[in-house]
């Protein structure tokens, strides 16, 4: 009897899943269950604001004792790629402007609502005394950077052409995780990575602010995805990271104001 | 190895078993869907993929060189003799087999790397590893190692002594009889061993990146490009992707499984 009673609920859930992905097709709701107490929001976000939006979705499930907030943290080029492919989705936090308008009419009403610098950052100690942004193209410095293809490595080549310094690192790696665990280890001198990622790893490295960081500035959107079950919930989940609260959490992590 | 008899199975036993067949071929299949034949050539010829293409290779060839080096006389020691806690050795010689290749890649940097435990040793003889072509070696051949020790020591298990025991009461030194009937009765087992690390070597990506790094044309393999690819260039990921599948099938009909015992 339980058990039957399970099932219901689980193909219940199914279906509420199922319609979250239709995008714009009028059938699909046809049938669907009205008198479902639980809501389900999915929340894409990149996944450099892992730490912040999990504190964002606390707050706003303790705000919506309905809602249940499942975020999902990844590159945002493989988000948007999740989003078109059809995956539930109701809101979309990018780290860049480029892949929110690659999702395109999917997007409504985006927003910018953070910036992030780069930051020069250094083993503790930093033990090749790097202290600007000229000292990364020493000869005995070993610097890892991001590979160009990656959002932190087209910012740090379009920094570097900005400083008019000729980069030479020794690797380029794959994302901003793989340039902290170089560093950190020591194995390499410098690299370079956002502010908000040298804050997070403050345990082990140490940052050091340049002054040709403002030339390159990343600008953070949001926006509800197209197609949205609860459209007024994800506005409003939106409205949470816009307002002085999430901004607060934004800022304490060191991001920067849109 | 035996005559094949012909014993029916459980008719049910090809349901899971066709599934199984399906499960691993289909993305496979799904894979070659996706290529983009018309422009194949250039995709897989790009500069960087090229330079890929090339390095990983030649990283592979010297790996696959080093294993059967240290991995022909660690299958010998490890079959033919025994010593006190041999199992446990033996355990640990194969563990790169089941850990994470990311693991392993932190270990070895723990070792070999500027801070390791031999960093400094290997700074006052004026050796850097880190970030060299030399270090992708290292992951390639740590990851790679078990599984030529793993197949040839299991030729030499299945080959037994007999004819090593002829030999030498007939008085041939031990030399002799390792050279000429040892390794000749187990030749095939060294051969798929061989293989199965060439291919392991070449697959190899974890280790790589966490220990070597990423650099065109110095530690940047066909799996870290393709790796890296997949965000911007989906279409030469795939077409990459293809070479190495390519590679692989040659790899695995030149060593198919079961010609390794004899």
């Amino acid at each position: 009897m339980t058990q039957r009673r399970w099932l219901v609920a689980a193909a219940a859930s199914v279906l509420l899943v199922a319609g979250g992905c239709g995008s714009g097709e009028d059938g699909a709701n046809e049938g669907g269950p009205t008198e479902v107490e639980q809501v389900t929001l999915t929340v894409h976000a990149a996944a450099s604001l892992k730490g912040t939006f999990t504190e964002i979705v606390e707050e706003f499930e303790s705000e919506h004792e309905a809602v249940t907030v499942t975020l999902n943290v990844g590159g945002s080029s493989d988000l948007v790629a999740q989003i078109q492919s059809g995956v539930p989705a109701d809101v979309f936090a990018s780290a860049d402007v480029k892949n929110m308008d690659k999702l395109g009419d999917l997007a409504v009403g985006p927003e910018d609502f953070a910036t992030n610098t780069l930051e020069i950052v250094v083993p503790r100690g930093n033990p090749a005394d790097i202290s600007s942004f000229d000292d990364l193209a020493g000869d005995d410095v070993k610097l890892v950077t991001c590979a160009v293809e990656v959002p932190c490595g087209s910012a740090t080549a379009a920094v570097a052409e900005e400083a008019g310094v000729e980069l030479s690192p020794v690797s380029q790696e794959q994302s901003v995780t793989d340039v902290l665990g170089k560093v950190a280890s020591g194995e390499a001198d410098a690299g370079l990575v956002y502010v908000t990622d040298v804050k997070a790893a403050s345990d082990a490295v140490e940052g050091i602010t340049f002054r040709e960081s403002d030339s390159v500035v990343n600008t953070y959107p949001i926006s509800v995805v197209e197609g949205s079950e609860h459209a007024d919930l994800a506005q409003e989940f939106m409205e949470l990271v816009l307002a002085t609260f999430g901004q607060q959490v934004l800022a304490d992590a060191g991001f920067g104001k849109p | 190895m035996t005559a094949r008899a012909h014993v029916g199975l459980p008719r049910w036993l090809y349901v899971p078993a066709l599934l199984g067949m399906v499960f691993v071929l289909l993305p496979l299949v799904a894979m070659v869907s996706r290529v983009e034949w018309g422009d194949f050539g250039s995709l897989v010829s790009s500069p960087s993929a090229r330079d890929a293409l090339w390095l990983s290779l030649r990283t592979s060839t010297t790996s696959t060189a080093l294993c059967v080096l240290m991995g022909v006389p660690m299958a010998f020691v490890l079959a033919r003799t025994s010593f006190p806690g041999q199992p446990v050795v033996r355990a640990f010689v194969l563990l790169p087999l089941v850990i994470p290749p990311v693991v392993s890649g932190i270990a070895l940097l723990y070792t070999f790397g500027r801070r390791g435990l031999l960093g400094s040793t290997l700074e006052v003889l004026g050796i850097e590893v880190a970030f060299s072509t030399a270090a992708v070696v290292m992951a390639q051949t740590f990851v790679a190692l078990p599984f030529l020790v793993i197949s040839l020591e299991g030729a030499l298990r299945t080959a037994g002594q007999r004819y090593e025991v002829v030999a030498a009461t007939l008085g041939a030194p031990p030399r002799t009889v390792f050279r000429r009937v040892s390794l000749p009765l187990v030749l095939p087992g060294l051969l798929s061993g061989t293989v199965l690390a060439f291919a392991r070597s070449l697959g190899e990506f974890g280790a790589t990146i966490t220990f070597a790094g990423s650099l065109q044309g110095t530690t940047t393999t066909l799996p870290t490009q393709i790796y890296l690819e997949r965000v911007t260039d989906p279409d030469a990921a795939v077409a990459l992707s293809l070479v190495l599948v390519v590679v692989a099938v040659v790899v695995i009909t030149v060593a198919r499984p079961g010609r390794g015992a004899v």
